[in-house]
């Protein structure tokens, strides 16, 4: 008998393969910050290690041909919505066999094939691609959403709420995915904003919204489900905000001189990975030893994908020209 | 004098102007407590406080435009855009509003605001944050506009910028916070508007600003070992250009080089060499060559990059070019 209500509503497979996705995030986003110990890896690469609940609970939440947009910490919600790992890490590696070609990097990217309409190296740059998204599914009837994936710190861009105001006045499709992280870089929320909530935003917009713990990945997939249920029916965007935090600093040089070590430590006991695995075993889903094994199998897979990025070779020196105009 | 950072000459000149007139100010994303993203403004808020060393949200366009507000209200802020890319954000308050208020006031506004930021590639942070714009920004009266190459102008330019009446975007290279020269002991200024031979030379004349100035030094060492000599100008200033330095030059040497970072088309060597044309086309000797970025969006690939923007032997190859 499965006494944990959001878990019994789902498919035994379905909760490993989720499961098995945040593993896959948090070994990818160990293996970056290795190649960039290692100077493998130049240039920036923000690790989403700690927010693995939201971009899976949300991609599970909808359909494969369904939308997303992501942000400059976007390897998560890439590999979230079904990216290939391979593709994905030979990207970052700045490598031909990327899914950009190695042209993007970490901070650009994108898969059109999963419907990942790419990470962005600006900030609140995705707000206007996801309300034109959805345009596109109202106007072409495409019955899909798009997930608008941003932090706390995008929510202050301008653009933000000229994205929100469109959306809600033409009801489009869009679900406004805030991962309240606490940060943008050092600035926390409180110093930024003046709601401490940045969901309650939503209210200006006469959008309904919902605050979810997003260090569990069930509670965040309820959220956007009811989100894209109501979407879907052409009733219009809702903003979901997740409270999370990350782990690893903004950046590789950042020291994280603005967090102490005791609030560092109260969200790494919410460790969305371990404790999502302790409820499938409590709930009698899996084994203690099959949860290893799954994370086992995960950290396989990163180093299968990184073998494959770091044999592919460099683009040729004529790709600089390429790829300019359609 | 003694040996500074280019980092650390900037950090000086925001404190000297800061102790200096209780009107200046510091505002921008992460300039607080981190420091700035490239450490520029490292110690200022422990030093000034929160009040004068303000850390905004990630707000481009406020940053910018409250800047505007502050500079014509009596204030003399300091703001700083991360990244020169993320101006783009920020556009409308640049060049519609800091540009032409005065102008369009009938002189009776000012707006004596500073925007720092910083541009160009090396670090291997593609498209949206390596990018060399400051081609854009000539093409907008009313605007000045600042690139130092080395600390000693990093800090004498600043200081400048800041005592200006006007708005200054002063523009740093991200790959130059780590270089070191002298610089003096005591104050000094380095006038906007001001062109400096970094290395005098009799055959051809090289100008290049902020990073591109290192290659063209580089260059120039290399080509009087061939038995060239290279005359180095660094403009310093973009806007207003000190046509006057660049002219004596080219009168001397008939043969003109002119590097850059950002794409050509439409680039800051496009417009120099115009000038040089109407001014003085009868005192060359060659035609004027331009050396630039490639026409395309910085690709983040480290086998790519590199090759999109002037390497210290396209310099010296073109260089040679002349003498074909
Ligand atoms: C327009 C723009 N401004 C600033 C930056 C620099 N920057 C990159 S990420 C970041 C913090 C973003 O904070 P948040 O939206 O909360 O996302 P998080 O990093 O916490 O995931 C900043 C300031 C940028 N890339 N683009
Ligand atoms: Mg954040």
């Amino acid at each position: 008998m499965i006494k944990d209500a959001l878990v019994a509503k789902e498919k035994k497979e379905d909760l490993i393969f989720w499961l098995k996705q945040m593993h896959h995030i948090r070994y990818f986003e160990e293996m970056v910050m290795q190649l960039l110990a290692e100077n493998y890896v130049k240039g920036g690469s923000h690790c989403y290690a700690g927010q693995e609940a939201v971009a899976v609970g949300a991609c599970a939440a909808i359909r494969k041909d369904d939308y997303i947009t992501s942000t400059h910490r976007g390897h998560g919600h890439g590999i979230a919505k079904g990216g290939k790992l391979n593709e994905l890490m030979a990207e970052i590696c700045g490598k031909a066999a990327g899914c950009c070609k190695g042209k993007g990097g970490s901070l650009h990217l994108a898969d059109l094939s999963t419907g990942n309409l790419g990470a962005n190296g600006i900030v609140g740059g995705s707000f206007g691609i996801a309300a034109g998204a959805a345009l596109t599914c109202k106007m072409k009837k495409l019955d899909r959403v798009v997930l608008c994936f941003y932090g706390d710190g995008a929510a202050n861009q301008g653009i933000a709420h000229e994205s929100m105001n469109m959306a809600a006045t033409w009801k489009l499709p869009v679900i406004y995915i805030c991962e309240n992280n606490l940060y943008g870089m050092s600035v926390s929320v409180n110093r930024a904003a003046s709601v401490e909530d940045l969901a309650v935003r939503a209210l200006a917009y006469d959008m309904p919204y919902k605050i979810v713990d997003g260090m569990d990945v069930l509670a965040v997939k309820e959220a956007v489900e009811q989100a894209a249920e109501r979407a879907r029916k052409g009733e219009g965007p809702m903003l979901i905000e997740c409270k999370t935090y990350r782990y690893y600093g903004h950046s590789r040089s950042d020291a994280r001189v603005y967090r102490t070590k005791e609030e560092e430590k109260y969200w790494k006991d919410r460790d969305p990975i371990p404790n999502f695995a302790k409820r499938l075993i409590e709930n009698g889903i899996i084994t203690e030893d099959e949860a290893k094994e799954i994370d086992a199998q995960a950290k396989k897979d990163i180093e299968d994908a990184t073998k494959f990025a770091k044999d592919a070779p460099y683009p040729e020196p004529e790709a600089l020209f390429e790829d300019l105009y359609a | 004098m003694r040996e500074v950072r280019y980092w650390q000459a900037l950090n000086e000149a925001l404190r000297e102007e800061l102790d200096r007139d209780p009107d200046v100010f510091v505002m921008g994303e992460d300039v607080g407590i981190y420091g700035g993203a490239y450490g520029v403004t490292k110690g200022l808020y422990e030093d000034y406080g929160e009040e004068r060393i303000r850390d905004t949200a990630i707000s481009e366009q406020v940053i910018v435009g409250a800047a505007v507000g502050a500079a014509m209200t009596g204030m003399r802020p300091v703001a700083e855009i991360m990244y020169v890319d993320f101006l783009g954000v920020a556009m409308d308050q640049i060049f519609n509003q800091a540009a032409k208020i005065r102008y369009m006031f009938g002189g009776k506004a000012k707006v004596p605001m500073t925007l720092r930021t910083q541009g160009g590639t090396g670090r291997g942070l593609a498209a949206q944050h390596s990018q060399s714009l400051e081609s854009w920004f000539l093409h907008v009266p009313g605007l000045k506009v600042v690139m130092p190459s080395t600390p000693y102008d990093a800090k004498g330019l600043l200081k400048a910028a800041i005592r200006d009446d006007n708005p200054v975007l002063f523009i740093e290279h991200k790959m130059l916070y780590g270089t070191k020269g002298m610089i003096p002991d005591g104050e000094y200024i380095v006038p906007l508007g001001l062109a400096d031979v970094k290395r005098p030379g009799s055959d051809v004349t090289v100008v290049a600003h902020s990073r591109m100035l290192l290659y063209a030094l580089e260059a120039a060492e290399t080509l009087e070992k061939e038995g060239i000599s290279v005359e180095v100008i660094d403009p310093r200033t973009l806007a207003p250009l000190d046509m006057d330095t660049i002219m004596t030059s080219v009168k001397k040497t008939g043969r003109v080089v002119l590097v850059e970072e950002g794409c050509k088309t439409g680039g800051v060597g496009g417009e120099i060499a115009t000038r040089i044309m109407e001014e003085g086309f009868y005192y060359l000797d060659a035609p004027i060559i331009r050396v630039a970025a490639k026409d395309v969006p910085i690709p983040m690939s480290p086998a790519l990059e590199p090759l999109a923007v002037p390497s210290v032997q396209e310099i010296i190859d073109a260089v040679k070019k002349l003498y074909v």
